[in-house]
């Protein structure tokens, strides 16, 4: 076959646009979900993280500042969970810092909240976030729901049967 | 009774010998890739052919997929208060297995078929022998820049198809069923891993196309030289690529790890 301009042009903008679409599944979906500066690493130990997972969001005020990198039992052999985390280096997070596991609306992802503390000094790479709170796990909300139900219609019900 | 033993002695060998024909075959279309000359000529014209003829159809297929995995994964997600997920739900469906697999059966039926037909009616009007007798090959010559171009232009059509997929399921769903544009997007974000999801998805659609390209064009070299084998070696292209198609995509899965 010849040399023909159209086609070699049309090939070209095929073997482009596929080129294209294959970096935007692999950079914007497959790659970090928190796609800012990252680089200060933070460790914070839960006793319960719930469905929180590596790629999760972490969050100061609503706004993404950074992402899990791993979970793991913590290596100190009290059966907390250690969640390493990578965020933005320009923070400046004073040490006194909270960290939280959160919810996006009832069911939504989990992500880790930070509020950060009044203290003086700052955290620095690699630093560890004493402050935690754990994930609320909404089975074991219920099921303590239900049995404070159930302790009160029983409670109402022998009243009911001394008067 | 010994007539019926020999017979399936016979479909046996015959079919083993078929099988190291085709090993044969793929090995020597690898011999001609890798080996000079590299005919980037003939590679581009047959990239015109399987690759960009076939973008429309992938293109419109993604779409109109994408559209309705978004519809039946609202449907389902909704009954579960779940619908904030629907971006995951599409994005992991399109890239781990329909992207792949949908843009290899619709290869296998748009461009398979006229590979095999075409070197098949090359070998009835007795061309391959035209090429031999000037001694060049054929296999090198004509059959490798086409399995070549269906190898190429599969993991690139294949990310075509899950791209217009997503933009399908994010109309159906942001457009038509008011899902939160934010939500999609993130939910599709959060979601979508590149080793165990993107990689994979590229793994599955290159070695789909090595067998579309492999099974088309073997069909078209052997095909017998009149117009019913002609006729039969496209119908069995289609065929035997859709299959394996999807016998490969079960085994690609359960290697590529599905725990995660």
């Amino acid at each position: 076959m010849s040399r023909s301009p159209i086609r070699d042009l049309l090939v070209g903008v095929f073997v482009l646009s596929g080129l294209a679409a294959l970096a935007y599944l692999s950079i914007q979906l497959g790659g970090a979900a928190y796609s800012g500066p990252g680089g200060l690493t933070l460790y914070a130990s839960f006793d319960e993280i719930g469905g929180l997972a590596p790629r999760s969001p972490v969050v100061i005020g609503g706004v993404k500042v950074g992402q899990v990198k791993k979970i793991e039992l913590a290596p100190d052999g009290s059966f907390r969970a250690r969640v390493t985390m990578d965020v933005d280096r320009g923070l400046k997070l004073p040490d006194d810092t909270q960290a939280a596991v959160l919810t996006q609306g009832v069911l939504g992802n989990q992500y880790v909240g930070l509020s950060p503390g009044g203290s003086d000094t700052m955290l620095r790479d690699g630093g560890e976030i004493s402050y935690t709170q754990s994930a609320v796990v909404i089975e074991r909300l219920i099921g303590k729901f239900i049995q404070n139900i159930g302790g009160d219609n029983g409670g109402k019900k022998k009243g009911g049967d001394g008067s | 009774m010994f007539e019926l033993v020999r017979d399936i002695g016979w479909r046996t060998v015959d079919n083993v010998y078929g099988l190291g024909g085709v090993a044969h075959f793929g090995s020597r279309l690898l011999f001609e890739t890798l080996a000079p000359p590299y005919r980037l000529r003939r590679l581009i014209d047959e990239l015109y052919n399987t690759g960009v003829l076939s973008l429309a159809i992938v293109c419109a297929s993604g779409t109109a997929v994408g559209l309705v995995l978004g519809l039946q994964g609202y449907n389902t997600l909704v009954r579960f208060g779940a619908e904030q997920s629907m971006g995951a739900v599409v994005g992991l469906s399109l890239v781990r297995e329909l992207g792949p697999v949908l843009t290899a059966l619709l290869v296998t039926g748009r461009a398979g078929s006229a590979v095999a037909a075409e070197i098949g009616s090359m070998v009835a009007s007795e061309q391959l022998d035209g090429l031999r007798m000037m001694s060049v090959d054929p296999i090198d010559f004509v059959t490798q820049p086409k399995a070549f171009a269906l190898l190429l232009s599969m993991p690139l059509l294949s990310a075509l198809f899950i791209v217009f997929g997503l933009f399908g399921g994010y109309l159906v769903g942001v457009g038509v069923l008011g899902i939160d544009a934010g939500t999609y997007v993130s939910s599709l974000e959060n979601n979508i891993d590149f080793r165990n999801d993107v990689l994979g998805s590229l793994v599955k659609s290159l070695v789909f196309g090595a067998l579309v390209g492999l099974i088309a064009t073997w069909r078209g070299y052997t095909a017998a030289p009149n117009s019913a084998g002609v006729s039969r070696a496209t119908t069995g292209a289609v065929v035997q690529a859709s299959v394996a198609t999807l016998m490969f995509d079960y085994v690609i899965t359960a290697l590529w790890g599905v725990g995660l």
